[in-house]
């Protein structure tokens, strides 16, 4: 007698960042539910996606888990101990335009012209933030758009960008916020072109600020809104609050070294570094210097 | 400097904005602003111009400078420009760039 197939079950979470949706096919219980805790306020079940993944999960580690979870020890318990530094061996590639985006704890394929991909990976979630935040950069190139390593928030229906290394102060300023801003992101900011969804350009504004679900040591989520994009500002630490003006080189210099990309792909490069001289075209860059008091939201809005 | 043939790579990016020319490496993403003298050596760089000429002909009288002056600027410039793959230096003409698999 043939053994009855058994139905397994398929998640299907929906993590949309900028409006882009990128459903995540799982038979996975478990990481599904940590999908939608990770992106709380980002996740939809079975909503509309423009991208897809089929996603394959192995961990060596399962026994431990499943003791753990015995235990009462929540899965991200293990994990922030498990995984707190990801393995650095990144590589992102394209071949026979299909994009492969590898690292020690995943490995990626997708595929631009049909939206579809495969991710193999650990469960971790630090190793699908990785993934998205890759898969949004290669989308937002192809648009003109990019992620960069920016806080922003909206003040008065525009949002602001601050951006600058790691110790420039993008947290700290985005912790200064008063109430009446609202935190987009503190850590990676997500800058679209401004189109309405006939594909017009709105008048307003050249670009908008959207809100991202990757924080940095903020260690919180910003609001899954967007804004009409007024200034981008490079942050500097100094004895007073001021505002400079920035040539407009030096600014797209500054820029392109604060864009996320991954791949020293010709076409993706060309692609990213135009998308800079545009915007820089478009948008003020100026410098802010701050002495890291709340008085610099005086000057912004 | 004789018999220096330049051309521009095809694996750079580059745009002019608010008067300046930039330029970066797609290889490994070096950024470059170039100056007016850089501006006209790297605009007339066609791979078939010797350098002495493009110095003597585009640089000297355009920018009122001695040739040995501009001569010693342009090597330093090419010098630096083709350690990042930006500029192609060969001692014979290179007349035909488009179809060089300059590209990362």
């Amino acid at each position: 007698m043939m053994p009855a197939l058994e139905e397994v079950a398929l998640h299907t979470p929906v993590v949309e960042v900028g409006g882009i949706g990128i459903a995540l096919h799982t038979t996975s219980a478990r990481f599904a539910s940590m999908v939608e805790d990770r992106y709380a306020g980002f996740v939809t079940q079975d909503g509309a996606a423009d991208l897809s993944f089929e996603v394959e999960l192995f961990d060596p580690r399962e026994r431990e888990f499943e003791n753990a979870r015995r235990r009462g020890i929540s899965l991200e318990e293990l994990l922030e101990d498990s995984f707190a530094e990801p393995p650095d061996d990144l590589a992102v590639t394209c071949e026979h335009r299909i994009w492969r985006i590898h690292r020690g704890d995943f490995d990626a394929h997708w595929n631009p012209q049909t939206g579809r991909g495969h991710i193999r990976q650990t469960v971790n979630p630090y190793a699908l933030d990785s993934v998205l935040r890759i898969v949004h950069s290669l989308v937002l190139a192809q648009q003109g758009a990019f992620l960069i390593h920016a806080a922003s928030a909206i003040r008065n229906g525009r949002a602001f960008l601050f951006s600058g290394v790691s110790g420039a102060g993008k947290t700290t300023i985005s912790r200064l916020a008063p109430p009446d801003a609202t935190l987009l992101t503190d850590e990676i900011s997500y800058v679209r072109k401004n189109v309405q969804k006939n594909g017009m350009k709105h008048r307003s504004a050249n670009y908008r600020a959207h809100g991202t679900p990757f924080a940095g040591e903020l260690a919180r989520l910003g609001e899954n809104c967007s804004a009409p994009l007024d200034t981008l500002y490079m942050l500097a630490q100094g004895p007073e609050n001021r505002i400079d003006e920035i040539h407009p080189v030096e600014a797209t210099q500054m820029l392109l070294r604060n864009i996320l990309f991954f791949a020293h792909d010709a076409d993706l490069v060309h692609r990213v570094f135009e998308a800079a001289c545009r915007f820089v075209e478009r948008v003020p860059v100026r410098r802010l210097t701050f002495r890291l008091d709340a008085a610099v939201w005086d000057l912004i809005g | 400097m004789s018999n220096v043939y330049i051309a521009r790579s095809t694996a750079i990016a580059s745009r002019v904005l608010a008067g300046e020319t930039m330029v970066m490496s797609v290889t490994d993403s070096t950024f470059f602003t170039l100056n007016d003298v850089a501006t006209a050596i790297w605009h007339a760089a066609d791979g078939v111009t010797p350098l002495t000429e493009i110095v003597t002909q585009n640089v000297c009288p355009e920018f009122e400078i001695t040739p040995q002056e501009a001569f010693t600027d342009a090597e330093e410039f090419v010098r630096e420009l083709a350690t990042h793959g930006i500029l192609q230096v060969s001692d014979q003409p290179m007349p035909d760039q488009d179809s060089v698999a300059g590209a990362a």
